[in-house]
């Protein structure tokens, strides 16, 4: 017999039997919701997870390093801890190698991090501040009045690109985030937004609006000839022109900007790329840091004999390579370190958590089937009798040519029918609970003064799986009862009453 | 049920020629409707061959048998088997549907089968809201549609009264013998009412204790 025709013929039979058939698909649809129900919830609990690490900042970047020891190519080779320094060909990180890797597919920003260390000071109420100028410095003689009696405190300021402002370390902060790259803007972390508003016997949030004077060590460039120097707008270096300053091609100068306190984080540490985990005083914009040129760690390469300048060129010690998503980190990765770069990324440590979550999910499942594998009891038991109500209909089907075949596919698409069916209502059903449990705890975190959070996913292929489960689970269950039907003596079915 | 093995059919050595009507008789266990479930592929002997236009059913395959009864045989029942849940258009369009006969061809054959037994205009109606008389027309149409090469009666009178059980052997005897150059099907039909055999059947087998005890020519 035909599909289309067995189709019509089980739907029939379905149709008999309405309120039994009916009960079963009932019971299917219960266990597709409970397997739903559990799935959706280890799902909905993974990706709020993984949410929250992407927004950290630290998930979707790479950090690249010009490749230096023991590369594939060569260059500076270590041996028992000895590094000794070839004539090498490795490729510079400068400004081609950046522009070059921000074209690649799913990067979305690259740039140089800046964190340096400096002293940060409250500019006392009252006392205006200077005007900011983009890119110019006041010189450190003339300090603004800071708070009296106040200690002078030295932190970590890190330069924070606008990819960040989706950073959740931002949620709930006190103020805003930047409103451009070139605003001499800084936002402060807990610690020293605590510490500044103990000295000025102020809440935290009153630091909104203040100013904030940073001093810092500035790397100044030196003209190759002392003789055409000429300084703007900082302090000229003091004392005699430096031969070693000059082989450098810079020189460190002290140097002070003051910025608009702009915000205050509550809680948590922007993560600022790989290289920032530690996490810094105060945030100001990339751009801004960039232009103040501070002294920082990476600037000792250069001191240790690899000067810019002397390679003709601006170069970078790292960069850090911000992609679109956590799926994208591993096909940048592969392209940069195939550009001739050294990589590191916290992939690997997104993979552990999602063995961990897929381990999760599994055993959620696991407990979601068992009422499942409880409605496909009900499944054997309505096509058992089935069989026993329709003895002499399977008879009448086989004496006017039914084979064996025919008997048994009609059970199994019965079975798969009634699954197929269950297995939709109990994926709306499912759906509901969820819809319902996401509500009841956004009220909850609400209540709890904490922001709504999405535990709940249905993905469509949560929703196709669980369907094809019901249906599969359902033709198992009509296994037996088909083979009974199919085996039944045509004879014997005629005779029976 | 039991150990005891009963021989229902037993040592029978039978040749029908095509386009016969043959009619068995025999008393009630002496294994005439065991024959005819044997010649429709519905049972197995345990030994002998059974021969249908030259292909023994003995050895034939479940799948093999099941095309016969589809193709080669109709199957008339003294408790008619019609599917209550379904109309009679529906009843006699089952055999179409297993034979895998297209769609399109279906209503006219089912129309044609209908017909041919005069219920054509009840083909909406269900086998309840029938008498035993067009029920049993209604088992030959079924029977029919897929115009069988033989077709099988097990006490097709035995539900119903004289002169309705009259009406259907001739309603069978018509069938057997179309006219208009049409082949003549061959009938077998199982009854215990000697009568309507002598007066139909080319050729009377009686049967007792499992085996055949008389043959007789009426005509």
């Amino acid at each position: 017999m035909k599909l289309g025709d067995l189709c019509e013929l089980a739907a029939r039979n379905l149709r008999e039997s309405l309120l039994r058939n009916s009960l079963t698909t009932l019971g299917i649809a219960v266990g597709v919701a409970s397997l739903v129900a559990m799935l959706s919830l280890g799902i909905g609990l993974q990706q709020l997870a993984m949410r929250r690490l992407e927004r950290t900042g630290l998930f979707d970047s790479v950090m690249v390093r010009p490749r230096q020891l023991g590369g594939p190519n060569g260059g500076a080779r270590q041996r028992f801890g000895i590094v000794t320094t070839q004539p090498e060909a490795v490729r510079p990180l400068d400004e081609d190698a950046r522009q070059q890797i921000a074209k690649l597919p799913g990067v979305l920003e690259v740039y140089s991090p800046v964190r340096f260390n400096a002293e940060a000071d409250l500019v006392s109420a009252g006392v205006p501040a200077a005007p900011a100028t983009s890119g110019a410095t006041a010189p450190s003689g003339a300090v603004p009045e800071a708070v009296p009696g106040a200690p002078r405190r030295m932190t970590a300021i890190s330069g924070l690109p606008n990819s960040d402002s989706t950073n959740d370390a931002f949620d709930g902060m006190q103020g805003r985030f930047f409103s451009s790259q070139q605003a001499q803007e800084v936002i402060l972390s807990n610690d020293l937004g605590q510490s500044l508003a103990d000295d000025a016997k102020i809440q935290p949030s009153a630091l909104i609006g203040r100013t904030l004077t940073l001093r810092f060590p500035q790397r100044q460039a030196r003209p190759a000839s002392a003789a055409d120097t000429t300084q703007t707008g900082s302090q000229p270096p003091s004392g005699a022109e430096n031969p070693t300053e000059l082989a450098l091609g810079f020189t460190i100068v002290p140097a002070e900007k003051q910025f608009t306190i702009i915000g205050v984080i509550v809680s948590g540490q922007p993560g600022a790329g790989p290289g920032g985990f530690e996490g810094s005083g105060a945030y100001i914009p990339l751009e801004v840091a960039q232009q103040l040129d501070p002294i920082q760690g990476s600037d000792l390469r250069d001191v240790m004999g690899e000067a810019a300048a002397a390679h003709g060129g601006k170069r970078y010690a790292n960069l850090t390579v911000r992609t679109d998503g956590t799926s994208a980190v591993a096909a940048v990765e592969a392209s940069i370190k195939q550009m001739g770069y050294q990589t590191f990324s916290l992939l690997d440590v997104t993979r552990n958590l999602q063995r961990v979550f897929a381990v999760f999910d599994m055993f959620l499942g696991i407990f979601g089937s068992l009422a499942l594998a409880v409605a496909s009891l009900g499944i054997i038991n309505t096509l058992v009798m089935a069989i026993l109500e329709r003895r002499r209909e399977i008879g009448v089907l086989k004496a006017l040519g039914a084979a064996d075949r025919d008997v048994r596919t009609l059970f199994f698409v019965e079975a798969a029918a009634m699954g197929f069916l269950g297995g939709a209502l109990g994926v709306a059903l499912g759906w509901s609970i969820g819809r319902v449990i996401n509500a009841g705890t956004t009220f909850y975190l609400h209540r709890q003064g904490l922001p709504s959070e999405n535990i709940w996913s249905v993905p469509w292929w949560l929703v196709l799986a669980a369907m094809g489960f019901s249906v599969l689970v359902s033709l198992a269950a009509g296994t037996y009862p088909a083979s009974r039907a199919a085996r039944l003596d045509p004879v014997e079915a005629l005779r029976y009453e | 049920m039991g150990d005891a093995l009963i021989r229902a059919a037993d040592g029978i050595s039978l040749e029908i020629p095509r386009g016969e009507f043959l009619a068995i008789l025999g008393a009630s266990g002496s294994g005439k409707s065991t024959l005819l479930n044997l010649l429709a592929g519905l049972d197995r002997p345990t030994s002998g061959a059974i021969f249908a236009d030259g292909h023994d059913l003995a050895k034939m395959s479940g799948e093999e048998l099941a095309h016969h009864r589809s193709h080669t045989v109709g199957m008339v029942f003294q408790a008619f088997h019609l599917l209550p849940r379904m109309t009679l258009e529906e009843n006699v369009e089952l055999p179409l549907r297993l034979a895998e006969v297209p769609r399109s061809e279906r209503p006219a054959r089912v129309g044609e089968a209908l017909d041919r037994v005069l219920l054509g205009p009840r083909r909406g109606h269900r086998p309840s809201e029938l008498s035993g008389g067009e029920q049993q027309r209604a088992a030959i149409a079924r029977a029919l549609v897929n115009r069988p090469t033989i077709l099988l009666a097990d006490e097709p009178t035995g539900n119903l009264d004289s002169r309705t059980g009259e009406e259907i052997l001739r309603l069978i005897e018509e069938i057997h013998r179309p006219g208009g150059g049409a082949p003549a099907v061959t009938v077998i039909v199982v009854t215990h009412e000697r009568a309507l055999a002598e007066r139909y059947a080319d050729r009377i087998v009686t049967m007792s204790d499992g085996r055949i005890s008389g043959e007789e020519r009426p005509r």
